[in-house]
């Protein structure tokens, strides 16, 4: 059977390439009409071809479960999902001015703290979040920038609109599968490079380590970056292992680390060498036993103090994590107010705070239609889902809120957009979301486009990877 | 570079090289299998003790019959099963891709997953051949590719220390099996049977592919004084002992604080050199293989020591 976009029907969702039966969208349609070229067979053979090279190219990720951590390959659907690059400059944009005024937000909350003398966020809710580290205040880091690299969540409503849903300020991580997407998509359709012009995403790695090395305390010297994992079985190592090999840079687990006179040095073959800057994924709580969890042995004893003194630099800074909060979020349009004199180019997904006595009340009632979210968790981990839970989930979840009011938000039911996979037989709608990376140090920039996370079952929203998600290549592409 | 890497690439090369050379090994065998006349019994027992996993075997109380031991050394859970070393070579390679060539560890990735889906094969003569010939081969490759897409710095360094180490060690243990244990004695003489001493040479000169070096090299008729010189003592073979021994010492050379490993592989390179092999051949060769070992080693704790173990 081929492609037919005639029966192909995303309801009332906004799809990304096909508008209405059989029309495709104007960016999209070489590729519609080329899959629509395409015998059964044919396409049958791309999707093995990238599968196959998914195997071989050994992209992976870990689960965790109770018969062990397994390593999967990565889930992977070959239609890619395709944004105009008129649209993508403006949501570009958007997301620069963001991570700017957070960037201002984390500053300030650790040094003068205007932002409570002018009342714009209480004091106490930053005060109680789990992601606040009263060990940070005071600190200045270079280019007062605390959170480097961020991943934003986008999604698209039925208005056709891109809106914020998260920030991921701490370890966002998915920028590899990203890169790796598009390798792999360059394996398995090599002719519709031609007739595209499609922005390249490969300039990730360099510009990742051009950030980093901006802010090493020895200016003088080529820096000595390294990639600091929690070890082989972290579910995200092989983003760390790829962004240590494009960068060039080591790989290190804490165990290869060392603090001598408030310095960081790594072990090598020819004795003690000294680290600059320091790309960390492990959690803030794990990062030096001395001063967070005390029972950490990922981290490395010392490490915080030698980023207080600045010999070494630390990407995203400690505490950065405390703007990152959902209820934090709520606040960010206000933020690029008070920081920036702009308006919020981006949208954020309109939310209850349940710490507000009105807001609680409305979402305890409309509990059923809502989508609540505990404010510290990330990969979809806590969160009810209103419309699909049961009356005993619906009443536990009434709860949890009520005995910590401060620690949820809640969020209408946001409709996704869809894009075609190419399923068992044929083109079917499911919904996406997208993360692209955002950078910032002396300079910034966002990736073109970033990392589309496909619900792979049919009508479903959980696009996480660790629960049954799937990914796609995402496409920005400039008129001829 | 990171010792923990370093020792990570140095592990990964070593089994790699063991992989290669096992499936030499059992190769040997079965060609030897097919040369013998019918009834001459082979010690299959034998290819366990070389591998030095005689004693795991022996537990699972199974016969030493031919069937159960391939399937105990192809894809068994044991640290010398094929499919086990070939896990351990793909989980060090996984673990060093920031270092190691993308190239070479797809090359790795695909090769687990052939012996994965093959290996049961192995267990029955016919396909055996074929098996081995494209583990032996994805296993070369693998060699060249390395050497022609990586710098050659201390991760290349390392490499070649595993894989010239490791080789060294196969190749004492290959002349072992030569050294009698492995055909029935004659019981009138104690020796065993002259022809089939020649044809069990032969096999032993293919399994490492000596044999068209061995006799451009030494232009006589086949026989075990010469081979075992060649084996042990020659320093241009790449596989033979000697010439591994001798890499270690030039790639030693480019690593920092190389001083007691060159001491000890220099211990080593003496005690090839000055053996008498005409002699041991007659009385003590089991020995002198020994003792051999226990320098290759020694090489093992001495660069362990050096570059792996944090200070």
């Amino acid at each position: 059977m081929r492609v037919n976009w005639k029966t192909y029907d995303s309801g009332k969702f906004y799809d990304e390439i096909i508008v209405s039966p059989g029309k495709a969208r104007p960016a999209a349609r070489p590729l519609a009409n080329y899959l629509k070229s395409l015998k059964h067979d044919e396409l049958l053979e791309k999707k093995i071809a990238a599968e196959l090279a998914i195997k071989t190219m050994g992209i992976s990720f870990t689960i965790y479960s109770d018969a062990g951590n397994i390593d999967r390959e990565w889930p992977f659907d070959i239609i890619p999902r395709i944004i105009a690059e008129k649209e993508w400059n403006q949501t570009s944009k958007g997301l620069q001015q963001r991570l700017r005024a957070l960037n201002c937000f984390i500053h300030d909350i650790y040094n003068d703290q205007k932002v409570f003398k002018d009342k714009v966020v209480p004091k106490e809710l930053i005060l109680n979040s789990g992601n606040f580290r009263k060990q940070c205040l005071g600190i200045k880091p270079r280019y007062d920038v605390w959170a480097h690299i961020c991943g934003t969540d986008l999604i698209r409503d039925s208005d056709g609109l891109f809106y914020v849903l998260e920030d991921n300020l701490r370890v966002p991580s998915g920028v590899s599968y990203m890169l790796e997407n598009r390798r792999v998509t360059k394996r398995v359709f090599p002719e519709l490079f031609e007739n595209y012009n499609i922005l390249p995403v490969s300039e990730y790695p360099n510009q990742l380590f051009d950030t980093l090395a901006a802010i090493s305390p020895r200016t003088s010297e080529y820096p000595e970056v390294v990639v600091l994992t929690p070890g082989i079985y972290n579910s995200a190592y092989f983003e760390h292992s790829f962004l240590a090999q494009r960068m060039g840079a080591e790989l290190v687990e804490g165990g290869d680390l060392v603090v001598e006179k408030d310095k960081v040095f790594m072990r090598t073959i020819d004795g003690l060498a000294q680290v600059d800057v320091i790309y960390r994924r492990i959690d803030d709580l794990f990062l030096d036993p001395q001063v967070f969890n005390k029972d950490s042995v990922l981290g490395v004893p010392g490490l915080f103090k030698s980023w207080v003194k600045g010999n070494v630099a630390l990407a995203n800074a400690p505490g950065a994590g405390v703007a990152d909060d959902k209820v934090i979020y709520t606040y960010v349009p206000q933020l690029i107010k008070y920081y920036l004199g702009e308006d919020a180019i981006l949208p954020n997904v309109p939310s209850y705070l349940c710490i507000d006595k009105v807001q609680c009340q409305h979402v305890l009632e409309n509990l059923d239609k809502l989508v609540v979210k505990p404010a510290n968790e990330s990969g979809g981990y806590g969160m009810l889902m209103g419309p699909q839970a049961s009356k005993k989930e619906l009443e536990e979840f009434a709860r949890k809120i009520k005995a910590n009011p401060r620690n949820y938000m809640a969020q209408p039911l946001i409709s996704l957009s869809t894009v075609p996979i190419l399923g068992d037989r044929v083109v079917e709608p499911r919904h996406v979301d997208l993360r692209p990376f955002v950078l910032q140090a002396d300079k910034s920039s966002v990736t073109a486009g970033g990392l589309t996370r496909v619900a792979m079952v049919k009508g479903s929203y959980i696009v996480n990877s660790s629960q049954g998600g799937g990914s796609k290549d995402t496409w920005i592409v400039g008129e001829e | 570079m990171l010792s923990r890497v370093a020792e990570r690439i140095y592990w990964q090369a070593r089994y790699l090289e063991r992989t290669e050379n096992t499936a030499r090994l059992l190769d040997v065998f079965s060609n030897l299998l097919m040369d013998l006349p019918r009834g001459t019994k082979l010690g299959w027992h034998t290819l366990v003790e070389i591998t030095g996993t005689h004693k795991q075997f022996d537990a699972t109380g199974r016969q030493p019959v031919e069937r159960n031991v391939m399937k105990f050394l192809l894809n068994e859970d044991n640290g010398m099963s094929i499919i086990n070393m070939l896990a351990a070579a793909r989980e060090n390679a996984r673990t060093t891709r920031e270092i190691m060539p993308t190239e070479a560890f797809e090359q790795i990735n695909e090769l687990y997953y052939y012996a994965r889906d093959n290996l049961g094969k192995g267990i029955s003569r016919g396909p055996r051949h074929e098996l081995f010939e494209e583990i032996i081969t994805s296993c070369q490759q693998l060699t060249g590719l390395m050497a022609g897409t990586m710098s050659h710095n201390d991760a290349y360094s390392f490499v070649r220390l595993g894989r010239n180490l490791e080789r060294a060690d196969m190749t004492t243990r290959i002349v072992d099996v030569g050294s009698g244990n492995l055909l029935a004695m004659n019981p009138s003489t104690g020796q065993t049977d002259d022809p089939f001493s020649n044809i069990l040479w032969m096999n032993i000169l293919r399994s490492i592919s000596a044999y068209q070096m061995y006799r451009q090299h030494v232009k006589d008729r086949i026989n075990a004084e010469d081979v075992v010189i060649f084996l042990i003592q020659d320093d241009e073979f790449p596989r033979a002992v000697g010439h591994c021994i001798l890499q270690l010492s030039n790639v030693i050379d480019d690593l920092p604080n190389h001083g007691k490993a060159l001491d000890q592989i220099g211990k080593a390179y003496r005690m090839i050199k000055r053996a008498n092999i005409e002699k041991l051949l007659n009385d003590g060769l089991f020995q002198f293989i020994d003792d051999l070992q226990v320098e290759i080693a020694e090489i093992h704790q001495v660069i362990s020591k050096t570059w792996f173990l944090p200070r």
